[in-house]
């Protein structure tokens, strides 16, 4: 059976990826991370972020707002230390990056273009929980600054680009169009949508931050629609996220198109949730007598 | 750590809307220390989404108990479940209460729960009981009669307890930080006694003043919303004084020195 998928030079041995922000080596005490088709790390920004205030998290229903404002310690501490950390991991290592401007992206490139254990570099263009700089709204909302940020960072850098986008926009295929456009080797979508909870006792929200971003089972099916869309419009391959629990949800993805995709939120719940998913696509292959995963890549009968 | 699907032994209402519950897990048994909690996921059909933190109250031989507060539809699902089903649960988790390991013959404890906070103190004062702790001084603190927990536990492994509650209905009326304060300046307490506490987040702010009042040692078992609870989606964050100002409760935590936190 052949499971391998490619993203840009990037090889990967299963479909299997793990979403930025929900996975870390911790989860290695629950299984082996090697298993899986790809790591991706934590977004990481050029100085520092603090992060937002508590509570950063609240459950909603069928899935959960978080509103962690990208809270690391600049990737430098990333190339030091943390990729260190993961000295272990033989699967290839996607780095995340966000900045403020096309400056910022093709500098964070740069610098990960010099890390060997780097394989691949997603771009989140679509953090709902920062403010850049001066711009209203996100990256992923403006055609023209995603595609100057990705050409820019494609200057940069030789590894493989991931756009991240977000679903907060009117139609995410422009959005899409852009970053291939603009040389990138793939998008993965979605991030996170704005969404806010209240409580009725104190009248406040929920979260210290106000607004978080809405994950898991409640937006899969917005996803998988966007992952389609997406999918019958840009040549590149296309990374399915959003609410994917079990190996059904993954496989509806792979149906609509996606060549890959990334386990998020249901981490938190199952932190085997990856694995499980993994074997049960095999079995699944193996009861429907599929030779290759590619069979299933944009297999949707309509 | 690890994920375990543990048999419910007993799950047993203590007073009104709150329970204990014990779960069978040599593993747990074995590698659970006080202070420590486990994430629970609550029963099908509870409508919850992400597990539920809850502490340590009781490390037996064969497994470990739950002591839990009833205050939203996790907790209701789970005071519903009886023996024999399976309980879903990650642990151990955090880093516990720092027990000296080295016998202070001077040494004395400390304990201040507030409400449902007593629960990982019984844990605590058991291990402090079995290494002999000369004296174990327990300040209880609820609302209302009906939540002050664990005093009979607490005396049987030789503390003292004092009860204090809001509205009178037992002990002294009032917060139990007053009493604890009043005590401890009447007693002249010695610098080396150990402070440790548990509760709402105002009762141990009050309890870092006293601790800082008195030169003594005092650590805190915190609580924070939780999504991973081990340490992946930073999103437990306690402000702290150190140099990137947060650390996470899951994982750096839940117990920390008061010194530490930047109120
Ligand atoms: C490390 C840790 C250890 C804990 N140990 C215990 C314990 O031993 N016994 C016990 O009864 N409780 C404990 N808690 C609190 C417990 O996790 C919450 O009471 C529980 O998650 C509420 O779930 P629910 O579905 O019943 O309520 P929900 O419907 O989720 O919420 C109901 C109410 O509970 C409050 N709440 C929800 N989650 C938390 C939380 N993580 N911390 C504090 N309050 C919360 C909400 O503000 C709300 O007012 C602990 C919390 C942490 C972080
Ligand atoms: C707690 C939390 C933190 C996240 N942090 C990041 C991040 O740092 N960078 C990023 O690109 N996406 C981040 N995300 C978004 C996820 O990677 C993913 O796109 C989103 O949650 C949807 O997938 P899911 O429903 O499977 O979780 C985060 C999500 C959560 C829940
Ligand atoms: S709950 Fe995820 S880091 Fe603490």
């Amino acid at each position: 059976m052949n499971l391998e998928v490619s993203i840009g030079k990037l090889k990967l041995f299963n479909p299997v990826m793990v979403a930025s922000g929900t996975f870390g080596k911790e989860y290695g005490k629950f299984f082996d991370i090697n298993l899986l088709g790809a790591y991706v790390a934590k977004t990481v920004t050029l100085k520092a972020r603090i992060g937002n205030p508590p509570p950063r998290v609240t459950e909603t229903f069928a899935g959960m707002l978080n509103s962690i404002g990208l809270e690391n310690k600049g990737v430098d501490d990333f190339i030091e230390n943390k990729l260190q950390e993961l000295s272990g991991l033989k699967i290839p290592i996607v780095a995340s990056v966000a900045g403020d401007n096309e400056n910022e992206y093709a500098a964070l490139c740069k610098k990960l273009d010099g890390c060997r254990k780097v394989r691949a570099i997603e771009l989140n263009l679509s953090c709902p929980n920062v403010r850049h700089g001066e711009r209203i709204g996100l990256i992923a909302q403006d055609e023209k600054a995603v595609y100057g940020i990705v050409k820019k960072a494609r200057g940069s850098t030789d590894k493989t680009l991931i756009a991240k986008l977000s679903p907060n926009v009117t139609d995410i295929t422009v959005i899409a169009l852009a970053a291939e456009r603009a040389g990138c080797d793939a998008v993965s979508l979605i991030n996170t949508f704005p969404a806010l909870a209240v409580d009725t006792q104190t009248f406040r929200p929920m979260l210290g931050n106000v607004i978080g971003g809405l994950s898991g089972p409640a937006i899969k099916p917005i996803a998988l629609k966007m992952v389609r869309d997406v999918c019958n419009k840009v040549r590149i391959p296309v990374v399915g996220i959003g609410g994917i629990t079990d190996y059904k949800d993954a496989l509806e993805f792979m149906i609509c198109g996606a060549t890959a995709f990334q386990v998020g939120t249901a981490n938190f719940i199952n932190p085997e949730a990856p694995i499980e998913i993994l074997k049960e696509i095999k079995s699944y292959l193996k009861r429907k007598n599929i030779e290759s995963i590619k069979k299933i890549i944009g297999s949707l009968e309509i | 750590m690890r994920n375990i699907k543990a048999r419910v032994i007993y799950n047993n209402r203590v007073s009104a809307g709150f329970y204990g519950m014990s779960i069978r897990s040599a593993y747990l048994a074995e590698n659970t220390r006080p202070g420590q909690f486990f994430e629970v996921k609550c029963p099908d059909g509870s409508g919850t989404f992400l597990r539920r933190p809850l502490g340590a109250h009781r490390i037996h031989k064969d497994g470990v108990e739950m002591l839990y507060e009833v205050v939203g539809k996790g907790t209701a699902a789970l005071s519903g479940m009886k023996a024999g089903q399976e309980l879903d649960i990650i642990g151990p988790l955090g880093n516990g209460f720092k027990i000296d390991r080295t016998k202070d013959k001077n040494s004395e404890a400390i304990l201040v729960a507030g409400g449902i906070g007593v629960a990982p103190l019984v844990a605590l004062a058991e291990a402090l009981a079995a290494r002999k702790e000369r004296k174990i001084q327990v300040f209880i603190g609820a609302k209302t009669k009906s939540h002050i927990l664990c005093e009979k536990e607490f005396k049987k492994f030789g503390c003292e307890a004092r009860v204090s509650t809001e509205d009178g209905s037992k002990g002294t009326k009032g917060f139990i930080t007053e009493k604890m304060d009043v005590y401890l300046s009447a007693k002249r307490y010695p610098l080396n006694a150990k402070i440790y506490a548990c509760g709402p987040d105002g009762m141990l702010k009050a309890v870092a003043g006293i601790a800082e009042k008195y030169g003594m040692q005092c650590q805190i078992s915190m609580e924070e919303r939780m999504a991973c609870g081990v340490g992946v989606c930073l999103g437990c964050p306690v402000k702290t004084k150190g140099a990137l100002g947060y650390k996470m409760v899951c994982k750096d935590g839940p117990v920390f020195d008061t010194r530490e936190i930047a109120w």
